[in-house]
């Protein structure tokens, strides 16, 4: 049999050279502007940031459904793309829990205040009286619960997949309990007598159109928001009814000012008394939406930037000197066949890391330490192949003949012990999804393309690249194999 | 034809690893079986006597709390920065202080963005002034028992998912899940000697079991299973041609034939850990140290155990064994 290994070679110097080209770095040899989304991405371990697991804690008797825990994903979600952080990482896990990832972000309180907030405004009718900042209400859209972990005692029933408050009186709806953790309202709630006044809601968030940071006449930092128009003529009319009266604007039950209605107003107005960054979050929460649930937070991991750059160079100086082991080793003990094998390891380094830019792999501490034991693992195919072909050629085969078949024998060891890595790799991935998240995630992902990857440079092209060379007769002689000639069985067997 | 016992050509020079692909030595393996069981015994029971006596020490990943590391800009006494804590109401933290003037504080659940934070940060900074936060992990203590339990399932999932595929791959053999069951006992041997040395490195050396454990478990599990397979793949091939009279022989051909693609494997495998080991960052050594422990430990059961277990099924070794216990116990 003839074998015309050429075309094959084509196919892999032309892949190799794509890889190449999309495993170097920026914007190099990019003419068209291909290459402009695809680049490394580093996890939280390397780059440092910001990892939240928040738990539902919903009020006494009410059910966390999963369009209810969808709908407060998204509202995280909004609020996070608020935060202008690139990347970000925001999944539902389990039935009660959200799994929040801020890459490069470096402010973890921030990033729980905005997040954890329920962030539930309303306009309330306060019955003429001139309600004090940080008053705690009750509302007609909800009682105000105590602060801290005592459940509240409510009657209180969620309706499903109602992101925001329904402005309806009477009804209640989704998220108007206070967050139930004293670090998320800056000053400690004032817990309102439990048959204290109700007060009747006029507007809530939901009928919010738009909510923005801006200035007021005297020049200060304000909350700017403007109503739906169903809100905007029940406003007006509740204001020109209402002039001369004091009114007050409430978040998650607590007032945050009140002032005395001048003027019917229609659709717009602003909330004063804030901070600049209070003002920047407030319009971001406003502008997101009420939390459906109260959210706690149950696991965090903030990773500071220098830790992060120390491993990548450390990793890296390490995966360098592991690689040059190997290739030393394999060469030194396999000769010819070694070197051909050091030099499908490079180009199998180059398609794993293209694949990494490609997918993209999120990159991690433990996912390049998969990566680099994925160099050892995958060497391990040739290694197989290689010690069948030095039995095959004692038996005395034809060089040809034997390297054919030593890639025959070793194929179903090779594909049934890389089978048993897999399936190893995919219950990580699995189990990974509720613990570190993209953590260990990122080991069972580049663990499992270095091994799916390690079988085609094993097989397909070390196999090419010997055949190659066995077109050229000098490369027959046995010693390049490692092997003396005077080792070879003196039967002869079958010559090809 | 056993074609390769052919040849016998002393050479001095040659490495050990040579002399055995060559079958200049010819090893007897499999005759040597209970010498090998004896030496894994000898691995384990000290490890499992540990994990009984001490346990494991468990991360904040399965008992809940907080790893918080500091780099403080002056260099700083555990004691002095306990000091500061108790002052703040925390009385069982541990403290521990590395290089650059880096703290470790493992303590009870801090949360990120908590008024407790901000005071124990105000504490520290008005005690050791201003620091630079590298890190804080934080666990709420369900979720702990949330992951371990996680952990439990992944570890049994994966050995019954290797299982079910070596029986359907051995499925020609005359006993396809008697491949199965010795490939899960030499996979439990790699787990019982990382888990043993972990429990001891935990009491000496105060190591810590976390997340990253259980990621290296599984995958010295996935690794094991490898290499056994590799070995039963070659018995399976000699079965077919009767490479040797009996079964015992058969396995002890296979296991020699393979002897040098295992521990050649294992050595790039263990070149490339260890260099991570040395040259990796701190972060992740407890990780590599498990992974290559198990993956020495897998080339040891793989070619010591496993098949060793099967021919010792197959001769029906533990029968006769309980016969003669029986006949030496039965009243005279």
């Amino acid at each position: 049999m003839r074998i015309r290994p050429w075309q094959t070679l084509i196919a892999i110097i032309l892949l190799s050279l794509a890889a190449i080209w999309v495993d170097l770095p920026g914007r190099s040899l990019d003419p068209f502007g291909w290459k402009e989304n695809i680049t490394v991405r580093q996890g939280l371990d390397l780059q440092g940031g910001i990892q939240l697991v928040l738990e539902a804690r919903p009020p006494a008797g009410v059910q966390v459904t999963q369009d209810v825990l969808q709908g407060t994903r998204d509202t995280i979600e909004r609020r996070v793309n608020g935060l202008g952080v690139s990347e970000p990482v925001i999944q539902t896990r389990g039935n009660n829990q959200i799994l929040v990832e801020l890459p490069g972000f470096q402010d973890p309180e921030r990033a729980v205040r905005v997040l954890q907030r329920t962030a539930l405004l309303e306009i309330i009718d306060t019955q003429g009286q001139f309600l004090p900042v940080g008053t705690v209400v009750n509302t007609t859209a909800g009682p105000a619960s105590e602060a801290a972990a005592t459940p509240t005692p409510t009657e209180t029933t969620l309706t499903p997949a109602t992101t925001g408050a329904t402005p309806t009186s009477g009804a209640s709806a989704a998220g108007e309990t206070p967050i139930a953790t004293p670090e998320a309202t800056p000053t400690p709630l004032e817990t309102p007598t439990p048959g204290g006044p109700v007060y009747e809601t006029i507007i809530t968030g939901a009928d919010l159109k738009d909510a923005y940071p801006t200035t007021d006449q005297f020049g200060n930092l304000v909350v700017g928001f403007e109503l739906k128009p169903e809100a905007a003529d029940r406003f007006y009319q509740y204001t020109s009814t209402h002039i001369g009266q004091p009114m007050s604007i409430v978040v998650d039950k607590q007032v945050i000012n009140t002032a005395t209605i001048r003027d019917a107003i229609r659709d717009r107005g602003i909330i004063q008394g804030l901070s600049a960054q209070e003002v920047r979050d407030l319009a971001l929460q406003l502008k997101s939406g009420a939390l459906a649930v109260p959210l706690e937070v149950v696991q965090s991991r903030t990773v500071g930037p220098t830790l992060g750059q120390d491993s990548i160079q450390k990793s890296i100086i390490a995966g360098l000197v592991g690689l040059s082991l190997v290739a030393l080793f394999m060469i030194l003990y396999y000769r010819l066949p070694g070197f051909i094998s050091v030099i499908a390891l490079l180009l199998y380094t180059s398609y794993v890391f293209a694949l990494f830019k490609l997918i993209p792999v999120v990159l991690t501490l433990p996912g390049i330490a998969g990566f680099i034991l994925s160099i050892g693992m995958a060497v391990d195919a040739n290694i197989l192949i290689f010690a069948r072909i030095r039995e095959e050629l004692r038996l005395g085969r034809a060089i040809t003949r034997a390297i054919e078949e030593g890639f025959n024998h070793a194929w179903p060891s090779i594909r049934d012990s890389n089978i048993s890595t897999m399936i190893s790799c995919m219950i990580l991935f699995w189990f990974g999804r509720y613990v570190g998240a993209t953590i260990i995630q990122g080991f069972a992902l580049t663990l499992f393309i270095g091994v799916a990857v390690s079988m085609f440079t094993a097989i397909v092209v070390t196999r090419t690249l010997l055949r190659v060379l066995l077109t050229r007769g000098i490369f027959r002689d046995v010693r390049w194999y490692g092997i003396s000639p005077s080792q070879i069985a003196t039967a002869p067997a079958s010559a090809d | 034809m056993f074609a390769g016992m052919a040849f016998r050509r002393p050479k001095s020079q040659l490495h050990l690893h040579l002399l055995i692909e060559r079958k200049e030595i010819m090893l007897d393996l499999v005759g040597k079986r209970y010498y090998w069981f004896l030496l894994s015994i000898l691995v384990i029971v000290p490890g499992m006597i540990s994990l009984v006596v001490h346990g494991l020490r468990l991360s904040i990943d399965f008992t809940g709390g907080s790893l918080w590391e500091l780099q403080m800009s002056r260099p700083v006494q555990p004691g002095e920065v306990r000091q500061v804590l108790s002052q703040n109401g925390i009385d069982d933290a541990i403290v521990q202080t590395a290089d650059n003037n880096v703290v470790l504080i493992r303590m009870r659940e801090l949360k990120e963005g908590s008024p407790q934070k901000d005071q124990l940060a105000q504490a520290l900074r008005t005690a050791f002034g201003d620091f630079t936060e590298l890190r804080l992990e934080s666990v709420g203590p369900t979720l702990g028992t949330a992951i371990r339990n996680r952990a439990i399932i992944a570890v049994a999932l994966t050995t019954i998912g290797i299982l079910a595929y070596i029986a359907w791959a051995f499925r020609n053999t005359n006993n396809p899940f008697l491949y199965g069951i010795a490939a899960i006992i030499a996979m439990l041997h790699d787990v019982a000697v990382v888990v043993g040395i972990f429990s001891i490195l935990g009491w000496l050396r105060g190591v810590e079991v976390d997340a990253l454990f259980v990621t290296a478990l599984l995958t010295v599990i996935g690794f094991s299973v490898h290499d056994t397979i590799v070995v039963f793949d070659r018995i399976r091939e000699n079965l077919g041609r009767r490479a040797a009279p009996t079964f015992e022989q058969i396995v002890n051909y296979s296991l020699v034939q393979t002897l040098v693609r295992s521990l050649n494997t294992s050595l790039t495998v263990v070149f490339t850990l260890l260099a991570l080991y040395l040259l990796g960052g701190e972060t992740i050594r407890n990780f590599v140290l498990a992974l290559l422990i198990g993956i020495v430990s897998g080339t040891y059961s793989s070619i010591f155990n496993a098949s060793q277990i099967v021919v010792v099924w197959e001769n029906r070794e533990l029968h006769r064994l309980f016969a003669r216990l029986r006949r030496q116990h039965a009243p005279a």
